[in-house]
């Protein structure tokens, strides 16, 4: 498999670099889709002039991004090219190597464990996936990530998105404690992937067949260890940002700025406008709202889901993308590459068509409502936002859907795939 | 003189400036200066008031204010068509203070003086708040003594949007102590006022010395009204004018409080009286260095003689052209940026000197400050002194202080690129489509003189020529504002708030239900289960005895 994925890499790299040289890199980086107040390249270069000019970048509020982001790029602004290059092309390896891993266990230990046992009903068997048609899956992953248009536009920009996705996807390809430290590392560049946690600590607990029970003593021995290690390096790295710039002034700027969403410049979310147009009174209310939709459900979903820790990982990363306060299509580029894991669920997705016909629609018309709005004058404001909700209907629609499938294939491989009724005709399965 | 000076403790002087500019404007500029010897900071209040209005010497003694200068405009000083005025104003209102070091909380001191300086002089100065005051650092240093120039004392904000009428003219009017019943100020009527092509009025109270050594110091009030009338639109078909005609009054008697009531015609332009003459005619002719110029005018003095009026008043040869001169303008096109050009202008044929440039924009027009660039004659030019405090949404402004060399007879050009925001709703005017202004930039710079300025502080001196403190003789100050800026800012369709706050609503919670539905039910086969229709159906037909509906 290296030699698919070293072309892969290096066309990825020349599309991006060729990129780079043309007149378009410019206008990309401007987009509102494609960076936000938090990822921008611009607030970069003005957090490094004004750190010259000997102003704290976080007395203004131009710059949000986290202390390590300016240490880095205080040595490597020459290099910010072949930094994001470098960051794109680690995460399509880590997602290679990860969909590799988790392809792996999928074959040995599930189905092999459970066709040995023999678990499964009689008729469910071309359910079950051979290895041979998962052979092409890491790399058709890999090629999702590298060569999906969101990747390439966020990776043009300069945006910092591609930065923060790298330690995410690190994440589960960590089969020890020690790999907490990038999940520490993708929390403290953006709060959300906290909820990430539980995938993480499910995923660990499985491949070292610990039982997800909650009443032993080793579960919980699992958990203390692992957030242990988790606490302590983000208490270390917010250490170290401390001493950076020696004030705590980041921390209102930045997770404060995470948190509380001044800053109402449009993008393809649902906090601008909805903040944009709040009642002052409610303000505060549906802000917690706002917010804590985006934690919450991390523990239903845990529950549902703690034997198939990837999927969860992967509903958790959706849920992220799209609630998330400023979301950019990096985000989406992020959950989206993992969707040929899923191929084998396509004969139970209901929406797939309609979802993918709207997502390219809306992707479509975000320009060019933007330009309507900000440039001819001739649309307003309603026009962009409205294509905003569209947006995220379908991806809601395309991540419940997927999920829809996922919980019908348990299901079949549980109860069989031709289930009949009662009277001996052919049944359909409703959720009740 | 300098033994009857002192022995006045309080001591008024008026006089008015009648200069004709080249553009065939008249400029007009009345002084009216107070000095009083007293000292507001005591512990026993000053309790008797003479000549010092009252309401203005119980706001310095309540806020310890050391220095205050406040200007109302109207219209935009054109530098380049009338020269340099008398005293510079940006347009709409300007307020800027040197508190006392004994003062604690300087914030709320500006904060509560501006809003008694609001109803002192009927204006909407209450709009002055954190999200448009600056403290600079360089650019408005103390014009009366200076003793420590810590720039925490100092405030400075600008109301670009503020509109000057009759209602501030009046009260300001009140502060003069003949009021507008005798001497010049009978002539301040506002239906010709504010028929002119600019317009302002402005007060400014600093502590002056008295004598060379400073041993005694007074509180000089100096109020300053200039107004350039254009005669050629207000219908005047023939080229003489009189007072009568410029301000529909006649003058009556100087004000029996004044010690001096004067009127200077600017001269200059006309030596042999070849191309206007003054009626009545005078043989007083004072000369003056003001402006970096030196120039002759006839004096009236009120208390002998009064003027009336001047015929035949021609356009004369060339005027000596502004040293300095800025302008400014946004460039870009769209909602979403923009960028602030400011073009300086130095027209000293062979001097080079440094000014000082300050910027004070609003937070909603996010600067950045690394795409600033400075360039004279197409070469970058790096100043050598930048203050920059960014902004913070919603409680300050940006401001940017910088020191840039002029190199001579060239144009420099400052640009800064700048974000436009989105505001929330309830935060735009009600005219959101007019758009934002940001105040004028002030350019403050001391200016090479081809002519000896006068530093002899306490020799007899009109008072338009010994506004700004002069340190020394081959330069004198002067200060340019450029004018305000209007900015669009994308808006959000204001009629929405409740059609937004649902539809997002809707679509989080069609997230939220399908979660819910796929968390909390479970797969089974349904079971056909008849509709009530059928149920009622097959009912009748088991009791007629037929075969039932599938």
């Amino acid at each position: 498999m290296a030699a698919p994925l070293t072309l892969l890499l290096v066309v990825a790299v020349t599309i991006r670099a060729a990129l780079y040289r043309s007149s378009l890199a410019e206008v990309i980086a401007e987009r509102v889709e494609v960076v936000s107040p938090i990822t921008a390249w611009k607030r970069v270069i003005e957090g490094l002039a004004l750190l010259d000019l000997g102003v704290s970048p976080y007395s203004g509020d131009v710059f949000h991004e986290t202390p390590l982001v300016i240490y880095l790029f205080h040595f490597l602004v020459d290099y910010a090219e072949i930094t994001f290059m470098l960051a794109d092309v680690i995460s399509a390896i880590a997602l290679y190597l990860a969909v590799k891993e988790y392809n792996k266990q999928v074959v040995r230990k599930k189905q092999k464990f459970a066709l040995e046992a023999d678990r499964y009903p009689q008729d469910c068997l071309e359910l079950i996936r051979s290895p041979k048609e998962m052979l092409y899956i890491p790399l058709k992953v890999a090629m999702f990530y590298l060569l999906n248009p969101f990747t390439i536009l966020s990776c043009v920009a300069k945006s910092t998105c591609g930065l923060n996705n790298a330690p995410q996807i690190i994440t589960p390809h960590c089969f020890k404690i020690s790999f907490a430290v990038f999940l520490c590392l993708a929390t403290y560049q953006s709060i959300y992937p906290l909820t990430l946690c539980a995938p993480a600590m499910l995923y660990l607990m499985q491949r070292q067949y610990i039982p997800v029970n909650y009443r032993r003593a080793s579960f919980w021995w699992f958990v203390v260890q692992y957030l242990f290690m988790y606490l302590g390096s983000l208490f270390v790295l917010i250490c170290l940002s401390f001493f950076l710039l020696g004030s705590w002034d980041y921390l209102p700027s930045v997770y404060g700025f995470i948190l509380s969403v001044p800053d109402l410049t449009p993008n393809i979310g649902l906090f601008w406008y909805f903040f944009a147009e709040m009642f002052e009174h409610f303000r505060l209310f549906f802000l917690c709202v706002f917010q804590i939709n985006v934690f919450f459900y991390t523990v239903p979903l845990s529950i549902k889901l703690k034997d198939h820790p990837v999927f969860l990982m992967f509903m958790q990363l959706a849920v992220i993308s799209i609630f998330k306060s400023y979301p950019t299509v990096g985000d989406i580029a992020l959950y989206m590459a993992l969707l040929p894991v899923w191929s084998h669920l396509h004969r139970f997705l209901r929406n797939i068509f309609l979802v993918s016909c709207v997502l390219l629609a809306c992707s479509v018309l975000f320009p060019v409502l933007w330009h309507l709005w900000i440039y001819a004058g001739s649309a307003n404001s309603n026009f962009y936002y409205a294509i905003t909700l569209l947006f995220n209907v379908a991806q809601i629609l395309l991540v419940s859907d997927y999920f829809y499938a996922f919980l019908r294939r348990e299901h079949h491989l549980i109860h069989g795939l031709y289930l009949k009724k009662k009277d001996g005709s052919e049944a359909t399965l409703v959720l009740k | 003189t300098l033994v009857a000076r002192s022995l006045l403790a309080n001591d008024f002087q008026e006089e008015l400036v009648i200069r004709p500019l080249h553009s065939g404007d008249i400029y007009a500029s009345f002084q009216f200066r107070t000095l009083w010897e007293t000292d507001f900071m005591r512990e026993n209040k000053v309790s008797h008031y003479r000549l010092f209005p009252k309401s203005l010497g119980q706001v310095i003694s309540k806020f310890s204010v050391r220095e205050l200068h406040i200007s109302f405009t109207q219209g935009y000083w054109r530098t380049m068509q009338w020269g340099q005025p008398f005293l510079p104003s940006p347009p709409g209102a300007e307020l800027w203070v040197w508190f006392q070091d004994s003062v604690t909380d300087v914030d709320a001191a500006w904060k509560e003086l501006t809003n008694v300086l609001s109803g002192i002089f009927c204006a909407s100065l209450n709009f002055i708040d954190s999200t448009n005051t600056v403290q600079p650092s360089a650019s408005f240093k103390p014009l009366g003594i200076v003793n420590e120039t810590d720039h925490r004392f100092l405030r400075y904000a600008t109301l670009p949007r503020e509109i000057v009428c009759t209602e501030n003219l009046t009260p300001w009017k009140k502060l003069l102590p003949c009021g507008s019943k005798a001497g010049l100020a009978v002539l301040l009527k506002s239906e010709k006022l504010f028929h002119s092509s600019f317009f302002s009025q402005t007060v400014h109270i600093r502590p002056v010395c008295q004598d060379r050594e400073c041993k005694t110091t007074s509180w000089e009030l100096r109020q300053t009204l200039n107004v350039v009338f254009d005669l050629h639109t207000s219908g005047q078909g023939k080229r003489e004018w009189s007072l009568f005609k410029m301000f529909s009054r006649t003058l009556t008697e100087a004000c029996p409080l004044a010690s001096s009531s004067k009127i200077y015609i600017d001269v200059t332009d006309n030596p042999q009286e070849e191309y206007f003459e003054l009626s009545p005619a005078t043989p007083l002719l004072s000369q003056a260095v003001v402006l970096g110029d030196r120039r002759t005018f006839s004096v009236y003095d009120l208390t002998q003689q009064l003027f009336k009026s001047v015929s035949d008043l021609l356009p004369a040869g060339s005027m000596l052209r502004p040293l300095l001169h800025a302008e400014r303008y946004v460039a870009g096109y769209g909602l979403q940026t923009g960028e602030i050009h400011t073009v300086m202008y130095n027209n000293h044929p062979f001097r080079s000197f440094p000014v000082l440039l300050l910027d004070s924009v609003p937070w909603y027009l996010r600067l950045y400050i690394h795409t600033l660039t400075v360039t004279s004659k197409g070469k970058d030019n790096t100043p050598s002194y930048i203050h920059y405090q960014p902004s913070k949404d919603r409680m300050r402004p940006h401001l940017l202080e910088m020191l840039v060399q002029l190199p001579p007879h060239s144009v420099t050009e400052v640009t800064v690129q700048f974000e436009r925001a989105l505001l929330k709703w309830t935060e735009y005017t009600p005219d959101p489509n007019h758009g934002f202004y940001v105040g004028s930039s002030v350019i403050s710079a001391l200016v090479p003189s081809s002519v000896a300025m006068d530093t002899n502080i306490t020799q007899e001196q009109p008072l338009f020529s010994s506004f700004f403190p002069c340190k020394e003789e081959s330069s004198y100050f002067v200060r340019v504002y450029t004018e305000p800026l209007l900015v669009n800012l994308p808006t959000p369709d204001f009629s929405m708030p409740y059609n937004v706050i649902c539809l997002t609503c809707t679509v989080v919670a069609v997230g939220y239900g399908s979660l819910y539905n796929l968390l909390t039910r479970s797969f089974q086969i349904e079971e056909p289960n008849p509709r009530l229709a059928k149920k009622i159906a097959n009912f009748i037909r088991r009791i007629r005895g037929v075969p039932l509906l599938s």
